[in-house]
């Protein structure tokens, strides 16, 4: 972390000037609040006892035998409250919110994880909860926007650019210009204007910590590799942080390739973008050459943004973490596998995790020890998924349907 | 001097206040545009802001953003937009002020941008997600080629800030109304003048105040303390309304000539 925000040329603070100075109280209050006994105190308790931590790690032992090659675990944040990780930042967040005496919170959402995320802490807390999300998003994750309804939150359609994340964040940046003085913008991902990225990664990193733990206890050492999907990042982020000085172990982000990259139907950003700023922030982007933002894909909503985490632009530029992609049709395929072969339905958004390792695992050696990120649970894709799968002419098993 | 302060001294001289109206370029089309920017110098504009269209404006409301949108499916670029200025500048006597954006202008790279905009005549540039901090390279390069940075400042600016912002601004500081995104609007937002009367006890820097002024009422209550006022979506919603260039074209005059009107003193 570096006071500065700045993740070597990425990062920044590029906001209208009505933002600065909401922006430069929160890097103050941050510190101050989340440094103090009280608020660790009862953020550790609601994660324990509320988000139900530390969630388990899980040996995937089908998994294992049938790649032949390296020993996958799978760290469950599926098995987290609300069934994702968002719950981690969103507690941290909403509590930060609560101490510095904000009744608004409001957010943004791609696949509905975080908007229902943010709505259940908020329902906990006591704060009035806002979401945008794109209409289109609305259309494909309905199951999520009745959660969030369920929850007593306020779910706005946006209309705006391509109806997906990218402009659900664009409409809560344009209320918290407009609502600036009581309302929280509580960011979903490691991303926009400092401290956002860091404040979030922060409250993200319990994840790679248990992980250190966790995976010591059953193999007496560090991981070789830790594998994550990176829409905005956040779970990759809080995987690879607390192991960033640790040289032994290998980082690989798993982009969504959504139809592949010769389409440009896709959201690989790290793999095709070009540095750029977007959202408050400086850092790799997909852009032409004109500097117009390209609408991002992919399969599974959470990852469709055509942006990423600056400290993510940064890890990729000094080689010490590496980004590769899964396409939309292999992250349907190892969603399926993963739910045939250990009972474990993912969400789409770590279906690409899982693909990437179902490519890699069996070039690796049977001692080589690799982590996924489970990072959230399917239920919230099955009727999705069920419906491309019928539009490809393929049963629930994946198999192709007799004409 | 440059043209925004020569401008600024004129006025201050004949005891008027300036009139900034903003125009999308290239909506519907460029040659509308160029006819526009003609119109608004001849009715009364002492300035004109044209936007370089983006496609996520986060300080925008709906009007702009959909105009924005309506440029850029026909294909409006920065570039386009310079060699707009420069068909325009032997044609009008008044500044031009490019503002939009950050990434657009960063995808040509600061220094050719601020050469380019030299080249074609702009006189200053205005970007709302660019705060000085951030925006140290490129301001510099603008103020190297003769191009004037013009910040921002808004009603939640600190005094200790809005010191250093009106330090730092070339041309005008341009003062947002309220906090929120551009619209008109039909209620001014209160205590815009103490905000600006702080900011012009600052230095001789003119203060312009922008966002949400709509109407010519607007332009005489903010006329009777700032040094200038930003038309923007009032007129972007009637260049939207008009189902031909001349109509489009007759009305932003008529109401240009308007909004003026009080602003002479």
């Amino acid at each position: 972390m570096k006071e500065s925000g700045l993740y070597g040329e990425y990062g920044g603070r590029y906001v209208p000037e009505v933002l600065v100075a909401v922006i430069e109280e929160l890097e103050e209050a941050y510190p101050r609040i989340t440094g103090g006994a009280e608020f660790r105190r009862e953020l550790d308790g609601l994660l324990r006892t509320y988000a139900g931590r530390p969630t388990p790690l899980t040996f995937a032992a089908r998994i294992t035998e049938d790649l032949g090659g390296a020993k996958v675990y799978l760290k469950r944040e599926d098995l987290a409250h609300t069934g994702a990780h968002k719950i981690n930042n969103v507690l941290g967040q909403s509590l930060l919110a609560k101490y510095m005496g904000k009744p608004r919170v409001i957010a943004e959402t791609g696949a509905g994880q975080h908007g229902a995320a943010t709505a259940t802490a908020c329902a906990l807390l006591g704060l009035e909860c806002e979401v945008y999300m794109g209409a289109e998003d609305m259309r494909r994750q309905a199951l999520n926007v009745f959660r969030m309804e369920l929850l007593g939150a306020r779910v706005h359609a946006v209309e705006s650019g391509s109806r997906t994340l990218k402009d659900a964040i664009n409409e809560a940046m344009r209320d918290w210009v407009t609502n600036v003085r009581n309302t929280y913008y509580c960011i979903g991902s490691v991303m926009g204007p400092h401290p956002y990225p860091m404040m979030v990664r922060n409250f993200q990193r319990v994840i790679g910590l248990e992980v250190r733990e966790q995976i010591q206890e059953v193999e007496g050492r560090l991981p070789d590799l830790l594998v994550a999907c990176v829409g905005g990042g956040s779970n990759a982020m809080g995987l690879f942080h607390p192991f960033l000085e640790d040289e032994g172990v290998q980082l690989v982000g798993v982009e969504p390739g959504g139809e592949g990259l010769e389409s440009g139907r896709h959201g690989a950003t790290l793999t095709c973008g070009v540095p750029g700023i977007l959202h408050g922030q400086r850092t790799y982007v997909r852009s032409d050459d004109d500097g117009q933002i390209v609408p991002a894909h992919s399969i599974s909503a959470g990852l469709d943004y055509p942006a990423v985490g600056p400290e993510h632009a940064f890890l990729k530029d000094s080689g010490r973490a590496t980004y590769e992609f899964a396409t939309d049709e292999e992250a349907l395929d190892a969603f399926l596998y993963l739910s045939q072969k250990e009972g474990i339905i993912p969400a789409l958004e770590s279906a690409h995790a899982i693909a990437y390792v179902r490519k890699l695992a069996p070039t690796l050696s049977a001692d080589t020890v690799v982590v996924v990120n489970l990072s959230g649970r399917g239920d919230k894709d099955v009727t999705e998924v069920r419906d491309i799968l019928a539009a490809q002419g393929r049963d629930t098993y994946g198999r192709a349907l007799p004409h | 001097m440059g043209r925004l302060a020569e401008r600024f001294a004129l006025l201050r001289e004949r005891g008027e206040k300036a009139l900034m109206p903003f125009v999308t370029p290239g909506d519907p089309d460029l040659s509308t545009t160029e006819a526009l920017v003609l119109a608004m110098a001849e009715s009364g504009a002492d300035v004109v802001e044209i936007s370089i269209p983006f496609s996520d404006p986060i300080a925008d409301g709906p009007t702009i953003q959909r105009s924005s949108q309506r440029a850029l499916a026909g294909g409006v670029t920065l570039r386009r937009i310079l060699d707009l200025v420069k068909r325009l500048r032997p044609r009008v006597e008044i500044p031009l002020v490019l503002m939009g954006y950050a990434n657009p202008i960063y995808a040509m790279g600061e220094e050719p941008f601020a050469a380019a905009a030299r080249d074609v005549g702009v006189d200053g540039v205005i970007v709302p997600d660019l705060p000085p901090e951030e925006g140290a390279a490129l301001y510099a390069a603008c103020r190297q080629a003769g191009v004037d940075p013009v910040l921002l400042a808004a009603p939640t600016t600190s005094p200790e800030r809005l010191a250093f912002l009106a330090g730092e601004t070339r041309g005008f500081l341009y003062y947002v109304s309220l906090t929120g995104v551009t619209g008109a609007r039909r209620e001014l937002a209160a205590g815009v003048e103490d905000g600006v009367r702080a900011a012009q006890k600052l230095g001789d820097v003119p203060v312009c105040v922008g966002f949400g002024i709509s109407t010519a009422e607007h332009a005489a209550a903010v006329g009777a303390y700032a040094d200038g006022i930003v038309v923007g979506s009032a007129i972007v919603d009637l260049v939207e309304k008009a189902t031909s260039r001349d109509e489009a074209v007759e009305t932003v005059a008529k109401f240009v000539a308007e909004l003026k009107a009080p602003l002479r003193g």
